[in-house]
């Protein structure tokens, strides 16, 4: 699948935002973060900018984003208008519980109830956003059972290192952010790599004689295309990526969005160093998932490349 | 509205014939022309005079080569929406443009709704779905909706475009819901398939399979006796080591002679 | 039934404000066509279910036709040249000026030496005008195409049976059990043979396709040859063979039909050894079985003998040609083992198809309950068919040995006994004519003089040596030496070496070159790089070896930029044409018809209809035919004026519908105002259904020759007879071995003596001679289905389907060449080298590669971007294939063509193909230089 920025931004971006609110709203709900307004506008003024930001370039995604409000009418079966509904639904309990922040200087029942939520909606987003990847079936790699766990998976952890950047920067080091990023990165780091295995072990099963049908005369492979320039089909599904560059890339993203982030918060656990790790994590994680979005894509093949020179899918 | 109505009242589609398919693209560029002027324009090309020339298809025309050596076979291979009883291409759709119509099944997306968020196209195993460039929306085969119900038409142009132009006559439209129809008839006799049925989608079209060879495997024809002046133990000379001028001359002076 | 949250949509939007019919021109097979206007724009094409061509079909490029309507690359004024040849520069200048400049130059050439002019035209649809005119001018230099396109085909067949493959006769579809396809690929009657094909799937009948190439209609084809190219004559003279061993032939057929018993004098040596021998009054004649004696073979009943050597009056023997023929196609040359190496057919397939072939004709044969009259007024209450189908195009024509290998088909037809049967191949009217035809070439020494015209049209067909165009030396007449000894049966001349000659002053300089819809700076010169040298070539003093040139093109062609005086055309939906009997006939066998276009929209540039302006030239000229007496124009009203008003003979005009009697007679009638009108209402074709006794066995059908007799078709009441046999090609073998006064110059004795064989046989294309070790590989080119030559690249549509081109090429023998998909290669032949891109298959004759035709385009060219894939990854194997043979002893070069009818032997090239290096460019060359756009083009039209 052709990688395309506007959707990569919007999942890195998003995803991060959402990762934050749900860690915000745990921190509210246990009580662990302070009650500053500083803290408050930046925390949640980051998530929400995040979020914001990359809904703003999903819309650049779209051909008519002038129309985009329709793309909420369809949740009883479409992912993407959930998604959508989703995401929109999440900045209230999330406002809400920003401005309960400001407002109150307690933690009460009600903001407590508003944290729940926001966790919930954060989680359903980033479900929903995992849901429309999964839910193809024309492409094997994201019709997985770890596509939508790898995808909440990589928002917790980023939002996690944001957590702990944020607090690294406002309050010195608290500890459990610290460990929450580690925890939800090492977790990321783990379903990625079993959804690489996954995909490299996997049979491939559609095959270009079931897709013509002619299979019965042996094997088929295409004589003439329909033009001789790229369509748009080939153009959007048709993008492939050397298997050598797969590899290296996966390794960046082993370094860049796992290993060096989780180094990087394992020594924000040091006072000293908290800042500056936690910063370079969440620069570094940037980086990395940026990039693990991009193989996200490119790593997909959608079958309809069958009729396009594709042996199997 | 994107979830699929119950059932459709009927099951309009096409069926191809693979076997006399001999890949024209007539069908190709009479749907472009029916269509840029239709319910689907425009359909606009990118760079049409330029180095990268591509533009918005409802229908394209394949090639392909299936088998090895003196065995194997080129067939063309048309492809366009198949008009699926379950598409996910109309569910995925967050709009409600994309959906597909109660009364006889067509597939349409809806120009004036859709967002152009590609989505459907992702969810399509078939690649029948195109988003135009140009108009920043979604396009695929109506079926020429707008030809086959037209009032405004000769009843007999009340069918697609495509089917219309097919000089082979491998195009074939019809109720593919109705067991008795022409089109369901030619299925059955045929042997008409579906593509990539593992998807379940249910295509509505089918496809006519190549028939069967009739070379290098057959039998030749027993040598015909031509007609003869008088019966006298058909079409041999007598046997002769003459050669075969001799032979024929003879032969020849036999039958001259009646 | 709509879901309440479907949206409303509207069903019944009306797609026309008007619908006009016309004829369509995105190709020349000539379908009807439904021409839908809306605001004033083109809108929406379709077939018209009343025409006959495509009975409501369109094909692939036809439907694009809006396409090439509003092209960009259309060209929109009179152009002047003001740079160098091929730079492309020019200025606009008016329609006055440029027919001043055009009359100028055309009236200097008429007034000193009217053989200075070269006029030929292309993909031109209205010769009976063009050939009409260059007539009334009396230049004996006109030609069409044909000479580079099927000539062979056209000659083989008018020279056996008075028809021919091509447009001029095709199977009968209902009827037919078995059909096969020689090197087809589209052929003219696109279609026609498309409809029909699917209609023979349908129903069973067995389809074999001979062709190095499985693609098209290869592809449906229940059996396919995958023959080695340029062996085809072997492969049907084995076919010929097996029928023969196994006594399959239909002799009766042959008796009645065919000079099967006419006696050829053997008297080796003597000036009429291999001439029918001949009573007092000229009769051929026969040995009558029952009389036992010499008779006049065109005796109705006659039992004549088919082999034996019988005495004739002066003591001398002579044998029935059935004899010959059969000694010929009996010997081993011709058994299917021997053939079966050299064609790639096996022997048993050879066998098995000659059998099946046999089974289809003879086993059951076709009758219909229709009484007839044959020629000798004999009634027959049946009509009994073979019903054998056969259809062959340039596959076979475009080789140096087209024209054998064609009439060896045509042989094979005849035995088969299924020409104009039920069920066979059947003529369309105007077709058959005599074999040949009774047309001889105009342009001898003393036939053109200054200010005349000639006595008569150009083309025609030589019977023996004197009817050549050729001088007492026997030096050439024409400037591409048709009717010369260099290509005695040019019937259609030889446009493919006029360039060449012209430039090289050979047989003599010209001084205007004239050409119209014809690309042939580009995709139909042969040894592309020599003819844009040749087309820009100086002499000494630096003035232009072909001083003039003038081009009516309609688009932005690559060889405008080679011309000095541009007249731009209109497209076809903007003018009057006529698809006329006198000319190329779009007949079906059933029913005579001709069409015409009308004008569906007005031009929105300066151009006007090339017909309109050469009748205007015509009249400034004061050509006879197209000036009166006083000097004013006879057709002030162009070409709409002439198609009515025209008369060739007394009551023959352009169009044979709706002639006089208001508009009520057919064929023959006075010129009728209001014809055009009449046209349009019926669709702008017309079609005349014969009754049944007519329809066949139209050469030998009394009722059905002397109608065409009454209809000016043919000036004869005899019938047509089948010339297994060519007593005009012994004759010019005669003249090869000394005989007669008109006599090839000694160099070309050997060449005619050897090609001109008056019974058909097969040879190796010239091109592989020395070939096998250098050039191992035989390359082709195909029509692609959905591009026409050269223009329909500028088609927004079409260029998408094929913007590029491949060289496809056995993947088996790819493994051996160590070559993969999508290889860069470089392909060489004796005459140059160039690169492409390959692509492998299976369904290719393992020592052949092809490409399709015509994509390649020239960088700047059709009003492409400069570096569009048609100039970078687009090629063409023009460049490859040689215009002339290599040099004699005594250093003259043959044009690359048919021995006989100098068609170009364009599928003859050989060529290697190597790997090129990994850091070589991956872009086709070579690369030309690229051309400007003209002044004013390069916008599409404003509603695009
Ligand atoms: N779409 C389309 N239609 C056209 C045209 C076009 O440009 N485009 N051009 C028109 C014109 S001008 C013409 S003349 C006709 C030509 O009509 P065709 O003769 O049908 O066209 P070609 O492409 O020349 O086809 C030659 C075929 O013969 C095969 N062939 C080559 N060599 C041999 C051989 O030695 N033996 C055999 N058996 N086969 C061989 C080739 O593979 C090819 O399939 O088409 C007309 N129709
Ligand atoms: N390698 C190879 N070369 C071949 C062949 C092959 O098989 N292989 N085939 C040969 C054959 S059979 C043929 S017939 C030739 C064809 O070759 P050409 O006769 O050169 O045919 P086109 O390329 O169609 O060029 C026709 C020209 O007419 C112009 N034109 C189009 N419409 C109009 C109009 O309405 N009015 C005017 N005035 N001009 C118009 C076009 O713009 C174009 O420049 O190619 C030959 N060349
Ligand atoms: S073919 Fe594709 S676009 Fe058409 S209905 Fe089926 S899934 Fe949808
Ligand atoms: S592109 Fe249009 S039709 Fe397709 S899913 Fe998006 S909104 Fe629906
Ligand atoms: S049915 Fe209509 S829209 Fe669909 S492929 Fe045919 S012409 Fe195109
Ligand atoms: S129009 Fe008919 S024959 Fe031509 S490509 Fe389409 S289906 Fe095949
Ligand atoms: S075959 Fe096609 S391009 Fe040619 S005249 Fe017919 S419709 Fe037009
Ligand atoms: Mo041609």
């Amino acid at each position: 699948m052709h990688p395309a920025y506007s959707v990569i931004l919007f999942t890195t971006a998003s995803g991060a935002g959402y990762g934050l609110l749900v860690w915000l709203g745990f921190g509210r709900l246990l009580r662990l973060l302070p009650l500053t307004a500083t803290f408050t506008c930046a925390a949640f003024g980051l998530a929400l900018a995040l979020i914001t930001a990359g809904l703003c370039s999903s819309l650049a995604h779209l051909g008519r984003p002038e129309r985009a409000w329709r793309a909420l009418s369809q949740w009883r079966s479409s992912w993407l208008s959930r998604e959508g509904v989703m995401a929109l639904a999440t900045y209230v309990p999330a406002g809400l519980l920003a401005l309960s922040s400001l407002w109150f200087d307690g933690v009460g029942p009600l903001t407590e109830a508003l944290a729940l939520l926001t966790v919930a909606a954060a989680l359903l987003t980033l479900f929903t956003t995992g849901m429309i990847y999964a839910s193809l079936r024309t492409i094997r790699q994201w019709h997985q059972p770890l596509t939508v766990p790898v995808l909440i998976a990589l928002g917790l952890a980023s939002g996690a290192v944001l957590n702990n950047l944020v607090l690294a920067l406002l309050t010195g080091t608290p500890r459990w952010a610290a460990w929450a990023a580690i925890v939800s990165l090492a977790a990321a780091g783990i379903l990625k790599w079993a959804y690489w295995r996954t995909i490299d072990g996997e049979l491939r099963s559609h095959t270009v004689e079931a897709a013509t049908g002619l299979g019965r005369f042996g094997k088929v492979r295409p004589l003439e295309p329909p033009h001789t320039e790229p369509n748009y089909i080939m153009r959007e599904m048709g993008y492939r990526v050397a298997r050598k560059h797969v590899t290296t890339l996966r390794q960046l993203v082993g370094v860049l969005a796992v290993a060096v982030p989780l180094a990087l918060s394992l020594l924000s656990l040091l006072p000293a160093l908290a800042l500056m790790a936690a910063a370079l994590a969440a620069a570094s994680m940037a980086v990395g998932v940026v990039i693990e979005r991009w193989l996200f894509f490119a790593e997909a093949e959608h079958v309809v490349m069958l009729y396009y020179g594709a042996d199997v899918a | 509205m994107t979830t699929l109505p119950a059932s459709t009242g009927k099951k309009l589609g096409l069926v191809i014939d693979l076997d006399t398919c001999v890949g024209c693209h007539a069908c190709a560029t009479s749907c472009k022309e029916w269509n840029s002027g239709g319910y689907a324009a425009p359909l606009t090309d990118q760079d049409p005079y330029g180095v990268d020339p591509h533009g918005t298809w409802l229908n394209r025309v394949h090639a392909f080569e299936a088998g090895e050596g003196t065995a194997s076979r080129t067939v063309n291979f048309p492809r366009s929406c198949l008009h699926c009883d379950e598409p996910d291409c109309v569910t995925v759709c967050p709009t409600g443009a994309s959906y597909k119509r109660a009364e006889d099944g067509i597939v349409l997306v809806n120009p004036e709704t859709c967002i152009g968020c590609k989505l459907c196209s992702w969810a399509c195993p078939y690649g029948a779905r195109e988003y135009d460039y140009g108009h920043g929306v979604m396009k695929k085969c109506t079926l020429c909706v707008d030809r086959i119900y037209n009032s405004e038409i000769l009843a007999e142009d009340r069918i697609p475009a495509c089917v219309r132009a097919c000089p082979t006559g491998a195009r074939h439209f019809g109720d593919l819901g109705d067991p008795e129809s022409a089109v369901s008839e030619l299925v059955a006799a045929r042997g008409g398939f579906d593509l990539l049925p593992e998807f379940g989608m249910r295509p509505v079209n089918k496809y006519l399979p190549p028939r069967a060879r009739r070379d290098a495997g057959a039998e030749p024809p027993p040598v015909v006796a031509m007609p003869r002046p008088s019966d006298d133990g058909g079409g041999q000379s007598p046997a002769s080591a003459a050669p075969a001028v001799e032979r024929l001359f003879a032969w020849i002076d036999e039958m001259l002679s009646r | 039934m709509r879901a309440a949250s479907e949206p409303d949509i509207a069903l019944s939007v009306s797609p026309a404000d008007e619908i006009k019919t016309t004829t369509c021109y995105m190709c020349a097979c000539r379908c009807g066509i439904r021409v839908f206007l809306k605001d004033g724009k083109v809108r929406y094409i379709e077939g018209n279910r009343d025409h006959p061509v495509n009975r409501g079909v369109l094909c692939g490029k036809g439907s694009a036709g809006i396409m090439q309507h509003y092209s960009p690359a259309r060209l929109t004024t009179p152009l002047l040249r003001v740079g160098p040849r091929g730079a492309g520069d020019f200025k606009a200048i008016s329609w006055d000026e440029a027919l001043a400049l055009a009359s100028q130059w055309l009236g200097d050439v008429r007034r000193s030496d009217p053989r200075k002019l070269a006029f030929f035209t292309g993909r031109d649809q209205s010769q009976a005008l063009t050939s009409w005119w260059a007539m009334q001018f009396g230049t004996p230099n006109f030609a069409a195409h044909g000479g580079f396109c099927s000539v062979n085909m056209a000659a083989a067949g008018l020279y056996t049976f008075g028809g021919s493959f091509w447009e001029f006769g095709e199977t009968d579809w209902p009827h037919t059990r078995y059909f096969m396809l020689w090197g087809v690929a589209e052929d003219h009657a696109s279609n026609p043979l498309k409809i029909e094909l699917g209609k023979l799937k349908q129903r069973g009948v067995k389809v074999v396709s001979v062709n190095p190439v499985r693609t098209g209609y290869s592809a449906i084809a229940d059996e396919w040859i995958g023959i080695k190219p340029g062996t085809d004559g072997l492969f049907a003279g084995a076919l010929v063979h097996e029928l023969l061993r196994t006594h399959q032939v239909d002799v009766d057929y042959l008796r009645r039909y065919s000079n099967a018993g006419w006696l050829v004098i053997r008297d080796p040596g003597a000036a009429d050894d291999g001439l029918f021998a001949r009573d007092a009054s000229g009769k051929p004649l026969a040995y009558d079985t029952r009389a036992g004696a010499l008779r006049s073979a065109l005796d109705p009943e006659l039992a004549p003998a088919f082999s034996g050597s019988f005495e004739l009056a002066d003591r001398r023997q002579a044998v029935p040609v059935f004899q010959l023929l059969a000694e010929r196609f009996l010997a081993p040359t011709y058994a299917p083992e021997r053939v079966a190496a050299e064609t790639g057919v096996p022997a048993s397939s050879i066998r098995r198809i000659a059998a099946e072939l046999a089974s289809a004709a003879f086993a059951e044969p076709v009758v219909l309950d229709v009484p007839w009259t044959d020629w000798a007024g004999r009634r027959h209450d049946k009509m009994l068919g073979r019903p054998v189908g056969m259809h062959a195009m340039r596959g076979i024509s475009a080789h140096a040995n087209g024209f054998h290998t064609c009439r060896i088909l045509h042989v094979l037809q005849i035995l088969l006994g299924s020409i104009d049967c039920p069920g066979g191949f059947r003529y369309k009217t105007p077709y058959p004519k005599q074999t040949p035809p009774t047309l001889k070439p105009r342009g001898k020494p003393g036939e053109v003089k200054p200010m005349q015209a000639l006595m008569g049209p150009h083309l025609g067909f030589p019977t023996g040596p004197e009817d050549l165009l050729v001088d007492a030396a026997g030096k050439p007449q024409r400037i591409d030496k048709a009717y010369s000894w260099e290509a005695p049966f040019a019937a259609h001349g030889l446009m493919h070496t006029v360039i060449a000659n012209a430039a090289l002053g050979d047989p003599y300089p010209i001084d205007v070159l004239f050409l119209y819809m014809a690309n042939i700076g580009w995709n139909s010169a042969m040894n592309l790089p020599a003819t844009l040298a040749h087309l820009s070539a100086k002499d000494a003093a630096g003035d232009y070896k072909i001083p003039k040139i003038i081009y009516s093109d309609a688009y932005f062609s690559e060889t405008v930029a080679y011309a000095d005086l541009i007249l731009p055309d209109t497209t076809y939906l903007e003018r009057w044409d006529c698809i006329s009997l006198l000319d190329r006939p779009i007949s079906e066998p059933d029913a005579p018809a001709d069409a015409i276009r009308q004008p569906v929209v007005a031009p929105d540039r300066d151009v006007r209809p090339f017909q309109s302006v050469l009748i205007d030239l015509g009249a400034r000229l004061r050509l006879p035919g197209f000036a009166n007496d006083d000097g004013s124009p006879k057709y002030p009203g162009g070409y709409a004026d002439y198609i009515v008003n025209h008369q060739r003979r007394p009551g023959i005009g352009p169009l044979a519908g709706h002639r006089g009697n208001g508009g009520g007679d057919w064929g023959r009638g006075e010129p009728n105002p209001r014809q055009l009108e009449q046209y349009i209402a019926d669709g702008c074709v017309h079609v005349h259904r014969l009754p049944d006794a007519l329809k066949y066995f139209k050469h030998a059908n009394r009722e059905f020759i002397d109608w065409a007799v009454d209809m000016g078709f043919r000036i004869t009441p005899t019938p047509v007879i089948f010339q297994l046999y060519s007593e005009p090609m012994q004759k010019m073998r005669l003249a090869a071995r000394g005989h007669g006064s008109v006599l090839p110059p000694q160099a070309q004795r050997q060449r005619i003596d050897t090609y001109f064989d008056p019974l058909p046989f097969w040879y190796p294309p010239f091109e592989n001679a020395a070939a096998e070790r250098d050039f191992p590989l035989h390359a082709i080119t195909q029509r692609p289905m959905a591009m026409y030559h050269s223009w329909g690249s500028q088609n927004a549509w079409l260029r998408q389907i094929h913007a590029a081109n491949r060289l496809y090429l056995n993947a088996a023998r790819a493994a051996e060449l160590g070559l993969n998909d999508d290889d860069w290669v470089a392909i060489s032949s004796r005459t140059g080298s160039i690169k492409a891109q390959v692509k492998l298959m299976q369904g290719v004759n393992a020592d052949t590669v092809w490409t399709w035709n015509a994509i390649g385009k020239r960088a700047g060219a059709w009003s492409l971007d400069a570096r569009a894939p048609e100039a970078t990854r687009g090629f063409l194997l023009n460049h490859l294939i040689a215009d002339l043979e290599p040099e004699r002893p005594d250093g003259y070069r043959y044009s690359n063509s048919d021995p006989v009818t100098g068609q170009a032997a364009w599928y003859d090239l050989r060529v290697r193909v190597e790997k090129i290096g990994a850091d070589a460019v991956k872009e086709t060359s070579p690369q030309f230089a690229p051309l400007p756009m003209p002044p004013s083009a390069g916008t599409p039209g404003a509603d695009r």
